[in-house]
């Protein structure tokens, strides 16, 4: 079944008026046959009108992941706001596996939310809260709720408070501007990095969160920066002769791996963040890139051509080590490992093009996920649920992201210009 | 109309020394294997003079001084390739010839790619084109000092749009002075 879902767009405070030009719409383009019905009732308001809809942002994120189906808004067939007035073998005639109910109280400078999520079948309260928060930002609140939710039900952390980092582009040849945005996971809340007239890409995030590694040419030549997103301040950390590309930060934040070719082909390297000192990983006459670390920090995964095509190699830090690790077609490029380490997620060229894929590091079998043409820069969220990538969709670039398991799928269109190299956040709290 | 196999014939000879890594100074190895080749070469330097009629005003052996910058500045290649192919020969030519002839010239040969594959292993193959272009000049006597490589792999096409005609145009070296 195909649904088209466009948020509305709430109101927006006034500082957020400038910031919101690039913030990126949902659709929901795949929804999973196995998704959990759960029904999401309007949050009753203990104050007049509320400045968004929180159980619709709340609905909106659980849809988004694949993993849960909410009952639209026509079918609730009573509008409960907590557990007391629940009529369970209602929700049952409906089929809702699930129900959550709440209520939005504003208090001075916020607001106070109580929310409850009740399992319809076994007529039990599976969670209750309080929460309160002073900056009235009630889509924080909501996805915190989502979070909650998503893992009470799945036992799997949610992934919705989380942020993206993406790159637009506007115009063509010599006109062409280039900006580095971060939003909320929901597309919502964009905010400009940067801007510049000469190409940004490979953003990628410390595992604190709290920067971003990315190349840009505004020199003239590509360079690799770190910026500090609270303060903006920022650093050039390499601007060798030749490539200075793929940043990757190791999992203790420490380390950033890189592709250098100062030294003729393009290798891996590793920076000691610390000391500035910098390690040479491969030596090979052929491209070596797209480095990626494993969730252990011990190895690394990168794209070579050293076989005569892109394929996975996974190198040992310890012994400088490197073994291919796949096999299956002559194009497979910028590996990204899940959070458990068990799988990679790449760029797989079959016969209907560049494709998103996923590989299991178990039995190495290949496995891809979309069926668009032109993908490209898999980012795995947090929890290891999605894949947001980039792709096309008519002559746009545009972010998509589905499913772990390819079942469910969503794309990120843009008012204006191509949006691309999409990088999915640690989570933030 | 004679004239176009033994341009070709030339521009195998001459690919074919600057793989080998050779001057343009003579026979190779695989010169002699190509059979062909070998007398492609030979015939090279009259044909050569032929070629100075084109708008590059391209010449083998560089007798006249020239202190403009050639017009064409841009050379485009096959899918998947770095391999410079036959008919931009003469316009590397006379970049070679210009470099040569104007010491304190300095050039950027900016590498780029189609928009097919992953951003950073395009700005790899990127610069791997711009480098062909880079060794095929040092083989024709420029100095290294004078040329420098970046790589905007993807990041900078031509022209918009999915299709081999908007690729093929994305797919090229540009000397920018």
């Amino acid at each position: 079944m195909k649904r088209y879902l466009i948020l509305g767009i709430g109101a927006v405070l006034l500082w957020m008026a400038s910031a919101a030009q690039a913030d990126l719409t949902i659709e929901i383009t795949r929804g999973s046959d196995r998704a959990t019905p759960i029904a999401i009732v309007p949050f009753a308001s203990g104050g007049g009108a509320l400045p968004e809809d929180v159980a619709q942002v709340i609905s909106d994120d659980l849809e988004r992941s694949g993993q849960f189906d909410p009952l639209p808004r026509n079918a609730l067939i009573s509008q409960p706001s907590s557990s007391e007035g629940v009529n369970y073998r209602d929700w049952r005639a409906v089929d809702s596996d699930y129900l959550v109910v709440g209520e939005v109280t504003p208090e001075t400078g916020g607001y106070r939310i109580q929310y409850e999520l009740l399992d319809v079948y076994g007529e039990s309260r599976m969670l209750g809260e309080y929460l309160t928060n002073t900056t009235g930002d009630l889509r924080r609140m909501a996805h915190h709720i989502s979070d909650k939710i998503f893992e009470a039900i799945t036992g799997v952390r949610g992934a919705f408070s989380t942020s993206i980092a993406y790159v637009t582009a506007q115009g063509v040849g010599d006109d062409i501007r280039y900006a580095l945005y971060i939003a909320d996971a929901d597309g919502r809340n964009s905010q400009e990095i940067l801007s510049s007239g000469q190409p940004i890409l490979s953003p990628a995030w410390s595992p604190d969160g709290g920067k971003l590694a990315y190349v840009s040419f505004e020199s003239g030549r590509p360079a690799i920066y770190i910026q500090n997103l609270a303060s903006s301040q920022r650093v050039r950390v390499t601007s060798f002769e030749g490539l200075n590309g793929a940043p990757a930060w190791s999992p203790d934040g420490r380390q950033l791996a890189m592709t250098l070719s100062k030294d003729g082909q393009p290798e891996i390297y590793v920076l000691n963040i610390g000391d500035r000192s910098f390690t040479r990983l491969t030596n090979n006459s052929a491209i070596d890139t797209e480095p990626s670390w494993a969730p252990d920090g011990r190895s690394l995964v990168f794209t070579s051509d050293r076989s005569g095509g892109p394929q996975l190699y996974r190198l040992d830090i310890a012994s400088g080590q490197a073994e291919r690790i796949t096999f299956t077609g002559n194009y497979n490029a910028r590996g990204r490992y899940s959070p458990d380490g068990e799988s990679l997620f790449l760029i797989h060229r079959g016969s209907n093009g560049y494709q998103v894929a996923r590989q299991d590091l178990d039995t190495d079998r290949l496995v891809t996920l979309t069926d668009s043409r032109a993908d490209e820069s898999p980012s795995v969220a947090p929890n290891g649920s999605m894949v947001i990538f980039a792709t096309q969709q008519g002559s746009s670039g545009v972010l998509g992201a589905v499913s772990a398991d390819g079942r469910a799928s969503f794309r990120l269109p843009s008012a204006q210009g191509d949006v691309r190299e999409p990088a999915w956040s640690p989570f933030l709290n | 109309m004679q004239f176009k196999p033994y341009a070709k014939s030339l521009a195998v000879a001459l690919s074919l020394a600057v793989l080998a890594g050779c001057s343009s100074s003579g026979g190779t190895q695989d010169g002699s294997m190509e059979g062909g080749a070998g007398s492609g070469y030979g015939s090279a330097s009259g044909q050569g003079a032929g070629t100075s009629g084109q708008q590059s005003g391209s010449s083998m052996q560089g007798g006249s001084q020239d202190s403009r910058i050639p017009s064409e500045r841009t050379i485009y290649f096959d899918f998947d390739s770095d391999q410079i192919r036959s008919e931009f020969q003469s316009v590397l030519q006379s970049h070679a010839q210009y470099l040569r002839n104007n010491g304190n010239a300095t050039v950027v040969l900016e590498g780029h790619t189609d928009e097919r594959g992953t951003r950073e292993y395009n700005m790899a193959l990127g610069e791997r084109r711009a480098k062909s272009v880079e060794q095929f000049l040092s083989v024709q006597g420029v100095s290294p000092s004078q040329v420098e490589v970046v790589s905007y792999g993807e990041e900078r096409p031509a022209a918009r749009g999915q299709g081999e005609d908007a690729y093929a145009q994305n797919r090229r070296v540009v000397f920018s002075y």
